[in-house]
């Protein structure tokens, strides 16, 4: 009786704090949806709202009225997937070559990889900036897409994946049967490295979708941006006249995040509760 | 049968006997996989890098001739006080949140990995503020530490406390700023520190429940040595990412600035490094100068990143 009695106090003990960290997590998203709900002029009204209110569907309207709402979620979308799509194949192509073959200059060009990923965003700004005005690329998604196709992380981390996931043995199998590079590639190597894969396109994605600076300063033409600058510009313009927008754009904009989520959330937290993220 | 023996190793281990020519005929495909990353990078990653340090020695607006002018930006740098204040701004920003930040996270984490139910519930509620996009997070934190309709000031209020003009005073802007930064990545930090728990032997947490320790001295003395290298790794990764935070404060204090979107809100209290970096070289129009500034954060966040590895190294010899 005793124990019983003292491990549900325990347990009670472990919940209240998970419970109001969870509340807390949680909060901002239920703000959002309330706000989403009110007209402006409730929102300033005191005290604040913490119920649903009325005014959702005009709000809706008037935030596909003020930004080409579906215009930028379609360029954002463009960019995310074209990203995920190549990083997922020049880094598994890579990530193989530096996993499971030699070759001359190996060391160099990986050692060459890893001091890429410790340079920071800022210093390749300005050139980045000024190359592609040059080119021609600025405003355009291109100019989001390219240099992001490059991940010294996704490869480093396809490459800790890929030696321990693919077996020597197999390979050699393969070769034996007379597979040249690709096929060992995409008939050996692919199959085997799916769960991996799924994670780096997951987080991508994501990292795509929500990336705020580059896509700032690149994408010159106002009337066509990302979600996520139009979003910023709602906030600049309408912030303070119209709280209710401001907030539905933000909400409307987390929707295809969240069901990203939802999709890879078993995939995302089991991966990192194993330590995939360090390598 | 002898199949083994006949297999020529798929991997290499010695370097062709022949002529270059013939490595290269053997080699190519392996050059031809890795080749997009390198080309792409060096286009768009060693070439920026380069040209950057390139014209921090130089005059340029973006759209003239560019003037030789020696160390004079960098001479100039070091005597501006306001790239000074934006890293008191950013050091500043930076502790509040991430302090706090791991001292949760790992509080969390130890609770997660007791045998508690719920415990794949609690994981995707604490990782989903990390998902969502900053932008989006920044709006919604605006409008819940906003002075007159809050609802931070609404409870203050409640407890009989006086309203605080979160995004109007230099303190003010900066709790808002570290506390956006906390919501947002304190459970993925918990995920982090769980994954390490759970490589912690139960036997041992077993050996030091038989030797009478309770359960703070267990984490001082068990868990706290054991989680230091995921500690190293959450704190690297903080303060990389934490002294270039930009999307907070700009989308934060984009319209309470008069002078520019990169200003960081009233009095700049809320200018970040790379704040001040966007609103040198792209309001202003100096890339010679924004390029300096891009070196000096560098040299910051390296600097930064080498003290917090000495710092956790040595507390364990």
């Amino acid at each position: 009786m005793a124990s019983i009695k003292g491990s549900r106090r325990r347990g009670l003990a472990l919940h209240v704090p998970l419970v109001v960290g969870t509340l807390i997590s949680a909060f901002p998203f239920y703000w959002a949806v309330i706000m989403s709900t009110h007209s402006s002029s409730e929102i300033f009204s005191y005290p604040p709202k913490l119920l649903p209110g009325t005014h959702f569907l005009e709000n809706v309207r008037n935030l596909f009225h003020a930004i080409d709402f579906f215009g930028s979620m379609w360029n954002s979308l463009l960019v995310a997937v074209s990203v995920t799509f190549l990083v997922l194949l020049f880094d598994s192509l890579a990530a193989f070559v530096f996993a499971k073959f030699e070759f001359p200059g190996k060391g160099v060009l990986f050692g060459l990889l890893m001091v890429i990923f410790m340079v920071p965003a800022q210093l390749s700004v300005i050139p980045q900036f000024v190359v592609m005005a040059k080119i021609g690329w600025i405003g355009s998604m291109t100019a989001l897409i390219v240099p992001a196709a490059a991940n010294a992380f996704g490869i480093f981390w396809m490459r800790q994946y890929m030696k321990t996931a693919i077996h020597d043995e197999l390979l050699d199998a393969s070769r034996l049967d007379g597979a040249n590079f690709l096929r060992q590639y995409w008939h050996v190597a692919l199959p085997v490295v799916r769960p991996g894969l799924a994670f780096l396109g997951i987080f991508t994605f994501m990292g795509q979708w929500n990336d705020f600076a580059w896509p700032l300063i690149s994408l010159t033409n106002p009337d066509n941006v990302t979600l996520q600058v139009a979003l910023s510009q709602l906030n600049g313009t309408h912030g303070t006249t119209d709280y209710g927008i401001v907030m539905t754009g933000a909400l409307l904009a987390l929707v295809p995040l969240l069901i990203v989520f939802a999709i890879g959330a078993k995939q995302i937290i089991g991966d990192l509760s194993k330590g995939a993220v360090r390598g | 049968m002898a199949v083994v023996e006949q297999s020529p190793p798929v991997v290499a281990h010695r370097p062709a006997p022949t002529g270059p020519r013939k490595g290269w005929r053997k080699y190519w495909h392996l050059y031809a996989a890795i080749s997009p990353f390198y080309l792409i990078f060096l286009a768009f990653g060693l070439f920026p890098v380069g040209f950057s340090l390139y014209l921090s020695f130089h005059r340029w607006d973006g759209l003239g001739s560019m003037e030789w002018a020696g160390l004079s930006q960098y001479q100039y740098l070091l005597g501006d006080s306001d790239f000074w204040a934006s890293i008191g701004n950013t050091v500043i920003i930076w502790a509040l949140a991430t302090f706090p930040m791991i001292l949760l996270a790992m509080v969390t984490a130890v609770m997660l990995n007791s045998a508690v139910r719920f415990k794949s519930v609690y994981r995707i509620a604490y990782f989903l503020p990390s998902v969502t996009s900053v932008v989006a997070v920044a709006i919604v934190f605006g409008s819940i530490f906003s002075t007159n309709s809050g609802v931070v000031n609404a409870v203050l209020h409640g407890l009989g406390i006086d309203q605080v003009a979160w995004l109007n005073t230099p303190w003010g802007i900066k709790v808002t700023i570290a506390a956006l930064m906390t919501w947002q990545w304190t459970g993925y930090n918990a995920i982090i520190f769980l994954a390490g728990l759970q490589t912690v032997p139960g036997e041992l947490y077993e050996a030091a429940r038989m030797d009478g320790a309770g359960p703070v001295q267990t984490f001082f003395k068990i868990t706290l040595p054991l989680l230091r290298p995921t500690l190293l790794f959450v704190l690297v990764v903080s303060t990389v990412t934490g002294l270039q935070s930009f999307s907070e404060p700009q989308v934060l204090l984009q319209t309470s600035s008069n002078d520019s979107t990169f200003a960081g809100g009233p009095g700049h209290s809320g200018q970040t490094m790379v704040l001040y970096f966007f609103q040198q070289t792209f309001d202003n129009n100096d890339f010679g100068y924004g390029a300096a500034v891009a070196w000096g954060i560098f040299l910051v966040v390296v600097l930064f990143s080498i003290i917090n590895w000495r710092l956790v190294q040595r507390r364990g010899d």
